[in-house]
Formats: structure tokens, sequence, C-alpha cells
């Protein structure tokens, strides 16, 4: 496609588009006080994985030093805001289907404000659920070896959740009805999120298993935020790692997102 | 005359569908035209390409001399539109769903609120203004669809089908308000598959079908085209259609419209009826209705495109 006045930002410029995204980033939040039972339902779902894993599985899988506690939740948390990014898939599909894409489209502003809404108002709602899941987590033992290091640990989870938001606004644009996008955007998280260091140590699987679990953002990430919540633990290369991933993943999936977003109709 | 919108051989195509092929039309500033087609006809395509929200293949439209192509972004601060579909938030409030789009259009906060204030109680929806629209009906929505393609003032309007699925009461009062908006000098572009809604909204009526616009004026010049009046015939029994189309080529040139009625343009007055009965009594047909009318814009349609509007919506769903 070529470049035309149609990508160009409203007069204004940046200003309008700040402000453009703000707007929608309000909508997006004021559309999670309208259906509170949606976040209830998707902070049910993590609660019980972390009963099952801490009281079913935990006694016997072998974490020392660390406690199963300790060891689970960074893998809860990255799993959670995996499951909660695919709101932006959800939310894009049905925006797209009722026309209010259209909608956006035929008022003067900026491309980009109805994806950075999108994603933005997602992200405030994925540091909710984190926030949630922490308290879910001191509840039944977790115990971070310092304040900083939970807060640095929350703030990778959500960065982490935010890059995953691009890859489902990516796939809310590219299936072509919500219930679609609803499925496309949460089948692939499972084998990813559980083939990784979230809920074992990887010296239990397979080699092969190890070598992609190794392979995918999910394993550096969960080290990164473990290694955060418990001294000792080695950090600066999964951490380094985990950021390399955020940033690829936003540059390359924002980017498709973007040109998807100029072209579908 | 300077027209607000300009259309020049417009054409869209989708694989092996022409969508538009080669759509030519003008409507002249603070006039209606109501382009009049059945579904597929290429009604929403046009709209679309008009509202920026559609790059077509190859042709030209200017709006209020904005060319749509080049620049888009200053065409959308002087035009409203209200798509097929009600586009409407159902997760916000009817007064929400208005602020939310003065806010896209960059409108001070203050006019933004006097604006809703004033759209909610046009359409009257102030009592409703702060519900969630997931509880609104049908109507309410429409209404709410086309008081947010009104928040910036356009001086072009595009409505899409305004009044699909309405009841009679909403149409009319719907109707209305459309007629208001004109007398304030709003240009409007309606699209319709309704013939009465063309023939009482627009000053001038372009029929659409399969990509092109086949006819072009005012109702009563369209009705002309007929010729001055139309004999229709209906059989007694639905059956016997082929029958009586049969028998009646020998006397003229009949189509079949909705309903199993055959109508054919009175070239020679009422001595056709006097024929028409001859023959039709000859071939044994039993008939309930003869009678010799004023041409509506559905007999328009029949003779210019061959086929009924809603006879083809049958066939596009086939
Ligand atoms: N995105 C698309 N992909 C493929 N074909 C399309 C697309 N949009 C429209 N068409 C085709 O283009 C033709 C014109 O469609 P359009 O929607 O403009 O018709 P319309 O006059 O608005 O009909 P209706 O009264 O049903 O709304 C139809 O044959 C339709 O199937
Ligand atoms: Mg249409």
């Amino acid at each position: 496609m070529t470049t035309h006045a149609l990508d160009a930002p409203a007069g204004g410029g940046l200003r309008w588009a700040v402000n453009d995204a703000l707007v929608l980033t309000g909508r997006n939040l004021r559309h999670t006080t309208r259906q509170p039972e949606l976040l209830f339902f998707s902070t049910v779902q993590p609660v019980i994985f972390v009963l099952l894993f801490r009281y079913v599985f935990g006694g016997a899988i072998d974490t020392r030093p660390l406690s199963y506690v300790n060891y689970l939740m960074p893998g809860i948390f990255v799993q959670t805001t995996a499951f909660a990014s695919t709101s932006s898939a959800v939310g894009l599909a049905t925006d797209l289907a009722k026309g209010i894409v259209d909608r956006f489209r035929s008022l003067p502003m900026a491309r980009s404000a109805v994806l950075a809404g999108r994603t933005l108002g997602d992200l405030c709602r994925i540091v909710l659920v984190v926030f949630v899941m922490t308290a879910v987590g001191l509840a039944v033992g977790l115990r971070p070896s310092s304040f900083l290091g939970l807060v640095a640990a929350i703030a990778l989870t959500s960065l982490f959740g935010f890059a995953f938001s691009w890859i489902q606004a990516f796939i809310g644009l590219s299936v072509p009805n919500v219930e679609a996008a609803n499925l496309a955007g949460f089948v692939w998280l499972f084998p990813l999120t559980f083939a990784s260091s979230a809920f074992v140590p990887l010296r239990s699987m397979p080699g092969w298993l190890q070598t992609f679990a190794n392979a995918t953002p999910v394993t550096p990430t969960v080290d990164a935020v473990r290694a955060l919540l418990n001294d000792g633990l080695p950090l600066q290369h999964a951490l380094l790692k985990s950021l390399a991933w955020i940033v690829v993943i936003t540059v390359v999936f924002s980017t498709l997102t973007v040109r998807t977003y100029r072209t579908v109709s | 005359m300077e027209h607000a919108v300009e259309v020049e051989d417009l054409v869209k195509t989708y694989g092996s569908t022409r969508a538009l092929d080669g759509v030519t039309l003008q409507v002249p500033e603070g006039r209606v035209l109501g382009l009049l087609g059945p579904n597929g006809a290429g009604k929403t395509t046009t709209v679309r390409v008009l509202t920026t929200l559609l790059r077509p293949d190859s042709g030209r439209a200017t709006v209020l001399g904005i060319d749509v192509l080049k620049d888009p972004d200053r065409l959308r601060r002087v035009i409203g539109v209200a798509g097929q579909y009600a586009a409407v938030d159902e997760l916000l409030t009817g007064r929400e769903n208005l602020v939310l789009v003065g806010r896209l259009y960059h409108l001070p906060r203050a006019e933004i609120t006097r604006r809703a204030d004033e759209l909610l109680e046009r359409f009257e929806l102030t009592e409703a203004a702060s519900r969630v629209v997931g509880g609104y009906s049908g109507g309410m929505r429409r209404r709410l669809d086309l008081a947010a393609s009104l928040v910036n003032r356009p001086r072009v309007l595009f409505l899409d089908e305004p009044t699909t699925g309405l009841d009679p009461r909403s149409r009319l009062r719907l109707w209305e308000v459309i007629e208001d908006l004109v007398r304030d000098g709003t240009t409007l572009l309606l699209t319709t598959q309704y013939l009465e809604e063309a023939d009482r909204l627009a000053d001038r009526i372009a029929v659409i079908d399969t990509g092109k616009v086949i006819a072009e004026g005012t109702s009563d010049e369209l009705k002309d085209k007929v010729g001055g009046s139309v004999v229709v015939v209906r059989p007694a029994d639905p059956a016997d259609g082929e029958r009586a189309m049969v028998a009646l080529q020998a006397v003229g040139d009949p189509v079949r419209g909705t309903g199993g009625d055959l109508t054919m343009q009175a070239t020679t007055g009422v001595a056709l009826v006097t024929e028409a009965a001859r023959v039709l009594e000859e071939a044994g047909v039993a008939i309930s209705e003869l009678a010799l009318r004023r041409p509506t814009l559905d007999d328009v349609f029949l003779t210019l495109t061959g086929h009924g509007a809603e006879q083809a919506a049958a066939e596009e769903t086939a």
C-alpha cells in the first residue's frame, strides 16, 4: 500500500496521538469496570492453579534450595499475564466485528490510537491481575527476599504481558471473528507456558523439551522474575535475555499490527 | 453549480466480483441524493470509499472539493457517517458514546457536553442517556449512531440504509429527524433498498445495480421513464404465472415482480387493459387483479433492471 494521508496522524501530530491513545485507554478501562465478572474469572483460574500446584503437586516437585511456593509464584505470574493478554485479541476482534473500528477510522484521529489504547488499557488490567496474584502468593507462603525485588518482579512481568498484548492484537486483527480470536489467542499459550521453567525445573524434562523451553521467551522471563524474588539465584543472564525478547516482540508485533490495521476493512 | 459530492468512474473489485463497476454521481450542495439498489448493488462500497474507509482500484471522488484519496484527514473533519450497522459501544452509556466521539474530534470539553445534551434531546435519548447501550432497542441504537455522526456538525452526511430493520413507527420518526437535518442545510447521501424511503427523502435518486448507476433523476423523472402508466396483472393462482407471462407477451412486454405480479408498460393506455383481459381469457388464466396505475419506483426498478429489488435480494442469498 502506498503511503498517503490515510496513514498520517491527525493535525497536531504527536500531541493528538497521545491524547487519542489516552482517550481510548480510558474507554478500555471503563469496559473493565462494566464487566467486573470478566476480571473476577480471569483471576479465579490462576488462583486455582496456585492452590493445585502448591498443595497437590508441589510436594512431589524438588526445587531445593527454594521452597516450592517461592519457585512456583514467578511461573504463575508469567502464565497469568500471558493469559490476560488474550483480551487484546478478543477486544480488537470485537471492535472490528461491531463496526466500532470503522467509526474510529472515519474520525480525524491518530491511526495508532486504537491499537495503543487497546494494549495500554490491557496493560493496566494486567498490572491489576499481577497485584492480585501477589496477594494470593503472599497468603499461601510466598516470601520475597526484598521489597525492591518484588516491585521489579511485578514490573518485568507486566512488561512481558504488554509485549504479549501486541502478539494478541495482531491475532485479533488477523482472524475472521471474535470466537476465532478467543481460540487463536489461547491455544498456543498452554504448551508455551507449561513447557518452560514455570512449574517444574527443566532438569526433570527430556532433553528435546529442555531445548524448546530454553528457546521461548517464557523460560528466561520466569527465571528472571524468580531471581528477583529470591536473592542468590543467577539474575543477569536471564534478565537480559527476557528484556531482549520483550523488546523484539513489541517492535515486531506492533509493526505488524499497525500494518495490518491499515489494510483491514 | 458547485457539487458537494462528485464521484467519477469508481471501480472496486474483490477477486472476480466487481463491487463498483464505474460509479459516477454528483450531489449538489444542500441536496439529498438517494442511492437506491438491491442487496449487493454496491451501495455500502460507494459510501465506504466516500468516507475514507476504503481505497478504490480506480476513479476519483471529492467531497466539498476535498479529494477522498489525497486528503482524507481533512475530509474526516467535515463529514459524518452512519454505517449500515449501528457502530455504537455497547458497554458505554449513550452519553459516553457521544462524548467519546467528541473527544476524538478534539472538540473543547464544554462544547462536547453541550453538543451531547443537544443531540440526546433531539434524538429522544435524554432519558436513556446514562444507561448502557447494551440494553437499547434497535431503534435507539440507530438514533444514537446517527447522533454520533452529527457530533462535529458535518456539512455532508452519509447514511447507509438508516432505517433497515426498524419497525414502521421508528422509521417514520427517523425520517422526520433526517428531514430536519436537511432543512438545516446538510448535504445528504442516503442509500436505501426502500423505494418509498428514496421517494420521501431524496431530491434526486440514483438507481444502482451490480456496481453501476443505471438511472438517475427525480422520482417523477424516473417514473416517466416507465411511461405514463403501467398495467398490473395478478393471476388468481400463482402457479399460472408462467402461462400468464406467455399470453401477455402477445400484447406487451411483461416483467415478473414481487409476489408473482406481472407488470407491463401501458404504451397504449387503457386499450392495453382490454387486450390483456382478452388474451388472458383465451389462455384460460384466472386473474384476481387487473389494473392500470401510475408507476411506482418499484416499477422503475423492474423496468430498468429486468428484476425486482427484493427478487435480486433473494438471488443474492440463494
Ligand atoms: N470485503 C469484501 N470482500 C469480498 N466481496 C465484497 C466485500 N465487500 C463487498 N463485497 C461484494 O461487493 C458487492 C457490493 O457489496 P456492497 O456491500 O457494496 O453492496 P450493498 O449495495 O451495500 O448491499 P446491501 O444492500 O446488502 O448492503 C457484493 O457483491 C459484495 O458481495
Ligand atoms: Mg450495504
